[in-house]
């Protein structure tokens, strides 16, 4: 179960709206690579885990990565706040507020809705290591190309530290895989009792 | 000195934010005995910010922080807003 830490992981006050940045960095709140992606993969691969130390990271980054999905809402939210409908229709952030005024939901930044096939969950522990290890690449590049997009400090700085995450993550999911592999080389010997 | 509810915040998200990384380093490093000690003081000093916070300024975890009279947990504001979060720099003087 879960129980709700009323916080963020990590701080975020934006000064200066900027519905044009909102509608990009949405893509990490409901986009390919995003959170809510990584969040409900790692959180169903878990079922099917092996091994004691794969089974803790997928829980536990799947865990961290419902507050990064936290994270993004709140960016997303707070850089459309305390502007006018005419700043919104005159800029990228148009198309979306048609559908959604300024509420948050998961799409892309090209406006695809959020989609179950950007995930799987295979059932072969190594298979669904790899593809989490890929994953979090992607999100890292996702970041990469959010933060050459922008330079206000106020959105920088979280999504610095969201990208850190993802290389963290990462490294973790490696040493997890290192563990499953071991495992499954191990001699077994089987007895048969009378 | 008694802390302000930002400083007390900031202080709690730092811990936080340090137990987390150990934990998932922990993870796939069960025997790594100064780690463990090293996350286990984190685990006890933050336990005792949290009570504190919890008596000046309010519930942080659900189910796990008392409330004073009326129900605390609805009070505004929560964290996506904006002037609930602390600036980083705040205190770094």
């Amino acid at each position: 179960m879960w129980m709700y830490d009323k916080k963020l992981e990590y701080p975020i006050k934006i000064k200066n709206p900027d519905p044009k940045l909102a509608k990009l960095i949405i893509t990490q709140y409901g986009g390919p690579d995003g959170e809510l992606a990584a969040s409900i993969r790692y959180l169903s691969q878990r079922f099917s885990m092996i091994t004691p130390q794969a089974k803790a990271t997928l829980n536990d980054i799947g865990t961290e990565e419902l507050a990064h999905l936290e994270m993004i809402g709140t960016i997303v939210r707070q850089l459309t706040q305390g502007i006018s409908t005419k700043e919104i229709e005159d800029s990228s952030f148009a198309p979306y507020y048609a559908d959604h005024d300024t509420a948050v939901y998961p799409v892309s930044a090209s406006g695809v809705p959020f989609n179950a096939s950007y995930l799987q969950s295979k059932g072969d522990p190594i298979t669904d290591l790899y593809e989490d290890m890929a994953a979090e690449q992607k999100a890292r590049s996702t970041y990469e190309y959010l933060i050459r997009m922008t330079d206000d400090p106020d959105v920088l700085d979280p999504l610095k530290f969201l990208r850190e995450r993802e290389i963290v993550h990462f490294q973790r999911f490696g040493e997890a895989l290192r563990y499953v592999q071991d495992y499954l080389e191990e001699k077994r010997v089987f007895s048969i009792q009378s | 000195m008694e802390m302000s509810r930002n400083e007390m915040l900031k202080r709690i998200t730092e811990l936080d934010f340090f137990i987390i990384d150990l934990h998932l380093y922990l993870n796939t490093h069960p025997d790594d005995s100064e780690a463990i000690t090293l996350y286990n003081d984190c685990v006890m000093q933050v336990k005792e910010l949290r009570d504190q916070y919890n008596m000046h300024y309010g519930m942080l975890l659900a189910n796990n922080s008392t409330s004073k009279q009326p129900w605390q947990w609805i009070d505004n504001p929560w964290p996506w807003q904006k002037n609930y979060n602390f600036e980083l720099t705040e205190g770094n003087s």
